[in-house]
């Protein structure tokens, strides 16, 4: 497959990946406003969100990945978009929880988050996403250097405690979050054999 | 003569009854002239396919909204049908619940296997609307149609040694697909102290709104206990047990530091994981808050007598 140019990418790759990103956002959109989000919206709502956040998480972790693996390395110039997804559907998750579940009731919230495990580890993979999307410009790149490399790092620690988290929101069924856990060892060992490989070669 | 039974997933959420004009036709129907054709057409039905319309209302039904039917049939915990809340729904389409018996057992001078229909008597089913509250913190309100679980029980006579009573759910993976994943230990087995089950509240539900249950609500008997959270209310009965001891739930078995024996709905008593403080009113529009959960789930007055001196938060 030929390598698209510098231009293509971001004139039409960028700009089609971008609209293909909000499509399960807008699909919750119109499924709310068709009153379409099941006999408890709020939480099909908070599931949805939650979900799909996980899902660019993983998606974005599988960039490397698909980039050695099909020689096609123009393909990390999509990941920032992909990392900035994760957090809008984050936000969309948490501002569900603040909003519809919980009503701005601050004094609530300020008691669960602490006191609920389940709430604490949702609240700290959503804070730890934050230097991740201040960091994210060319330009913070540029000037962080190694210290970038160091504080991206924190993307292989997030989606283990976001599927813990997961986990511990269902009574009794964990297929699901047990399903995204192995997909998340699949890509960290990809990424293990890579680096093997690297390092035999020196 | 053939009769078509429509089953619940063909009715349009326009053809659902407001409370209001069914309890009106409930009255018209209990004032009408009863048709002798009609009532042995309706004696041809098997137990359920059948359906009430002269019930009397119960003085315990409760005046808060109903839900809709399609509310009530498609949001379900049933996981002897799948995990998923309309997974029941889904997948319980083919179970078929007729013929239905109970055995009772134990501590008691007259156990034996009885039909379903053994327990279905003219004069004994009324209507009632109960609310329903489940622990993952939302609510609906249910117009069962059933009757008091005390009288039933009295008629198998428990002796002084029947401390308890036990209620266990059909075993078959064959009719059951859910059953086939180990997510919880099979068979759903639940559990009442003898004076809770003797209670003015606990119902046999076999019908809801007006006919006979559908297959995903717990046909074709089923459990009804309004003050305590919606996984005491037990789907699908086989089995009734008189006991010295008490029994082990499923739920308890699965979760023991979360879900008790006990589990009396109180907002006072979180549930480890989430806060039992408010509740989701399922059928309100979603930008509403929640409201706030009451004791008992507003039972307070049949069955907080039942609790005194009992340390709430040790027996959750």
């Amino acid at each position: 497959m030929q390598n698209p140019s510098n231009k293509q990418i971001s004139f039409i790759v960028k700009p089609a990946l971008f609209i293909l990103c909000l499509v399960p956002f807008a699909l919750l959109v119109l499924d709310a406003v068709n009153n379409n989000l099941g006999t408890n919206p709020v939480e099909t709502l908070t599931h949805e969100t939650g979900e799909w956040a996980l899902r660019f998480l993983l998606i974005t972790l599988a960039v490397t990945p698909v980039r050695r693996l099909m020689s096609a390395p123009w393909l990390i110039k999509l990941r920032r978009m992909l990392g900035l997804f994760v957090f809008f559907y984050a936000l969309l998750h948490f501002t569900t929880y603040i909003w519809l579940d919980q009503f701005f009731d601050w004094q609530e919230i300020l008691l669960d988050i602490p006191k609920r495990p389940f709430i604490t580890i949702g609240f700290v993979s959503f804070v730890l996403l934050v230097p991740l999307v201040i960091t994210s410009t060319s330009a913070m790149q540029r000037r962080l250097k190694k210290k970038w490399i160091t504080i991206h790092k924190l993307v292989y620690v997030i989606p283990v405690l976001v599927v813990i988290h997961f986990i511990w929101s269902l009574k009794a069924d964990y297929s699901e979050p047990i399903v995204y856990a192995l997909i998340f060892s699949g890509l960290m060992l990809v990424r293990v054999y890579y680096s093997r490989k690297k390092a035999s070669k020196v | 003569m053939s009769v078509i039974i429509q089953k619940p997933s063909n009715i349009k959420t326009s053809e659902i009854t407001p409370k209001s004009v069914y309890l009106d036709r409930r009255k018209f129907m209990q004032q009408a002239i009863a048709s002798s054709l009609l009532l042995s057409v309706d004696a041809m039905l098997p137990a359920w396919a059948k359906k009430w319309p002269n019930l009397k209302q119960s003085t315990y039904s409760t005046d808060d909204t109903v839900n809709s039917f399609e509310d009530i049939t498609t949001y379900n915990n049933f996981y002897e049908f799948g995990t998923g809340k309309t997974d029941p729904h889904k997948n319980a389409k083919d179970f078929n619940p007729h013929p239905w018996s109970i055995t009772v057992e134990g501590e008691c001078a007259k156990p034996g296997t009885f039909n379903l229909e053994d327990f279905i008597k003219p004069g004994v089913l009324e209507d009632r609307i109960y609310r329903l509250r489940c622990v993952e913190g939302w609510s609906m309100v249910i117009p069962w149609v059933g009757f008091s679980l005390a009288d039933m029980l009295k008629k198998f006579e428990p002796t002084s040694k029947a401390k308890y009573v036990e209620f266990t759910t059909l075993l078959d993976k064959s009719r059951m697909p859910g059953q086939q994943r180990r997510v919880l230990n099979w068979p759903y087995v639940e559990g009442l102290r003898i004076d809770e089950a003797m209670n003015e509240l606990p119902i046999m539900a076999v019908g809801l709104y007006g006919e006979a249950l559908p297959n995903q609500n717990g046909a074709p008997i089923r459990l009804v206990v309004p003050w305590k959270y919606g996984f005491k209310s037990i789907k699908s009965i086989v089995k009734i047990r008189f006991t010295e001891t008490q029994p082990q739930t499923t739920w308890n078995l699965t979760g023991p530091s979360e879900y008790g024996f006990y589990s009396n709905v109180n907002p006072e008593v979180d549930h480890p994981r989430w806060s039992q403080k408010k509740e989701r009113i399922i059928g309100r529009p979603f930008w509403e808050p929640k409201r706030d959960t009451q004791m008992f789930n507003g039972y307070a007055e049949q069955v907080a007598h039942l609790y005194n001196g009992m340390d709430l938060k040790k027996y959750f």
